[in-house]
């Protein structure tokens, strides 16, 4: 029985694997998705073969309870909601790490069946601290996401030293632990203080920092499934924590990239004047006349344009847009014109965000390019059309040495004929800086909520 | 578990962490939210361990956290493995 398991533990993470590799593609993405769940269930049910799995109540109670409440999550939540729901998820993943650690060490306590030794104890240790900062970070981030939390950078002073005293102490006790595995009072403190570091570490990360925060606690979660597969000598856990540790780890690091910024400098709570919405402060500050157009004019403007490119951003999210703008592209394309969508690696709140929400308006994923496919094009664009976005198309990340953003990657979206930027008012963006891009002779402002926006382009654009 | 068996989990572990690099860095752009929703699903594999301790013979804590590991987990799972089939089916090619 017990080889029978075990290879049916490989058949799962085969499955996993293929699961994974047929996500290379939105074509095949959805049999991938497809695969890795029957991993999953296999894994499952050979699971309730194991020896020791010998009443099955709670564990039916268990899988109603979280099955359904899965179930209404995934059909409920708006697609707009998504960085919320993967936040949560993100904790959900964490907190099993922690509780199967936790019950873990009170069967070694508990029965004789099961016994303390060096290497269970570490992995034990391990389990609890990334199990729980990641429950904790993750509703933190689900908090912000959602509007419960502040999402602008949080300060306080001794900041940075109480996080290193936490640290330090989880290390401590966590020795202490291995030595003397009896002492219950030592587990609890190592999970509560954990629970509390992972409340610390998301809690200083701003708004727009959400996609590394995002993709950071994604690894943590994997991470944790791992180290419960440390604890209960299960490759199946550490080979599918692995690859989910590595999937964040990798979307982490191009989070970063796509910010020029250390994944240190995101996590220590981001740029200086970062999360103020007041006139921006900066000695630099571009000045000069802003042009804005109303709907009627634009609608000309566009109407003899014939190459169009949108660059999305948080701002059509918020307004939930989406569905203005595929009308938009629509009779755009209708009257023969090409038009494409640029999408910056942090655009919105988590990787691939802006993506979700145009598939949802039901826009072909070939017209989703990212910013190294497109980025070239923009001096062959009659109309670069910015809806919602800030400080993604700021050529001070180019020009400005003394910018906070300087070593930006940006789409390069001054270089088209004519940038069109459409905005609710003057205020800077996340990084607290002004746009200079908003002076430029080419620039046009189109004020108005996103939404309401690009409905009245669409209408004007109707009667010429 | 003996030291050996741990560095031979650590195998398993570097070995999987490899062959993550070399799959993900091919998911286009496009597909990053389903993918961090999918593999979030993944990472609910924890499951496997919620239920080894929630069927315990005997009633235990052990059991009670099993049970709310389970919970956990399950809704980790279901809701995730579900939320990227919606996700997926939307991104259609004209």
């Amino acid at each position: 029985m017990r080889i029978l398991i075990e290879l049916s533990y490989l058949i799962a993470s085969v499955l996993f694997i293929f699961g994974i590799k047929n996500l290379s593609s939105p074509k095949t993405a959805r049999k991938g998705n497809f695969l890795a769940a029957l991993g999953m269930f296999i894994a499952i049910i050979v699971t309730l073969f194991d020896q020791h799995v010998l009443t099955f109540e709670w564990i039916i109670i268990g899988f109603v309870i979280g099955g359904t409440t899965g179930v209404l999550m995934a059909i409920k939540t708006p697609m707009t909601g998504m960085p919320q729901m993967v936040g949560l998820l993100n904790g959900f993943g964490g907190g099993a790490s922690l509780l199967v650690a936790l019950s873990e060490y009170y069967k070694m306590k508990n029965f004789t069946t099961w016994t303390f030794n060096d290497a269970t104890n570490i992995t034990i240790v391990l389990s609890l601290i990334i199990g729980a900062v990641t429950l904790t970070g993750s509703l933190i981030a689900f908090g912000k996401l959602q509007g419960i939390v502040t999402g602008k950078v949080v300060k306080y002073p001794g900041q940075h030293p109480l996080n290193v005293i936490l640290f330090v102490g989880l290390i401590a006790a966590g020795v202490f632990f291995v030595i003397d595995p009896t002492l219950e009072t030592l587990v609890i403190a190592i999970a509560a203080v954990s629970l509390v570091l992972g409340v610390l570490l998301v809690l200083p990360i701003g708004g727009a920092d959400m996609p590394v925060a995002i993709s950071l606690l994604n690894s943590y979660s994997g991470l944790a499934a791992a180290s419960t597969g440390f604890v209960l000598q299960n490759n199946q856990l550490i080979i599918a924590g692995a690859l989910v540790g590595a999937s964040g780890i990798i979307l982490t690091m191009i989070m970063c990239k796509g910010m020029n910024r250390s994944l240190l400098n995101v996590v220590m709570g981001g740029w200086e004047n970062a999360g103020s919405t007041g006139p921006a402060t900066t000695t630099t500050s571009p000045k000069g006349q802003v042009k804005s157009v109303d709907s009627e004019e634009l609608a000309m403007i566009f109407d003899a344009a014939e190459n169009i490119i949108i660059v999305p951003g948080y701002g059509m999210a918020v307004a939930q847009a989406q569905h203005a703008v595929r009308d938009l592209v629509n009779l755009l394309e209708a009257k023969g014109k090409k038009v494409r969508f640029a999408i910056h690696p942090v655009a919105g709140r988590m990787p691939g965000h802006m993506n979700v929400l145009l598939a949802e308006a039901q826009i072909s994923y070939d017209k989703m390019l990212s910013m190294e496919e497109i980025n070239d094009d923009f001096p062959n664009t009659d109309i670069s059309l910015i809806i919602g976005a800030n400080d993604v198309v700021n050529p001070a990340a180019r020009n400005d040495k003394n910018s906070p953003i300087y070593g930006m990657p940006i789409l390069n979206v001054d270089y088209s004929k004519t940038v069109v930027i459409n905005k609710r008012s003057m205020n800077v963006g996340y990084a607290g800086i002004e746009n200079e891009l908003f002076f430029y002779p080419n620039s046009l402002m189109y004020f108005g909520d996103a939404k309401d926006a690009v409905a009245k382009l669409t209408q004007e654009l109707k009667n010429v | 578990m003996e030291s050996i068996g741990l560095i031979m989990l650590l195998y398993v572990f570097v070995l999987a962490i490899f062959v993550g690099f070399e799959l993900i860095t091919k998911v286009p752009p496009t597909l990053h939210t389903p993918l961090m929703s999918g593999s979030n699903a993944i990472s609910g594999i924890t499951i496997v361990g919620a239920i080894l301790s929630a069927g315990l013979e005997e009633f235990t804590i052990s059991t009670i956290l099993g049970l709310i590991a389970m919970i956990f987990a399950t809704i980790n799972v279901v809701g995730g493995f579900l939320v990227t089939d919606r996700m997926l089916k939307m991104f259609k090619k004209k």
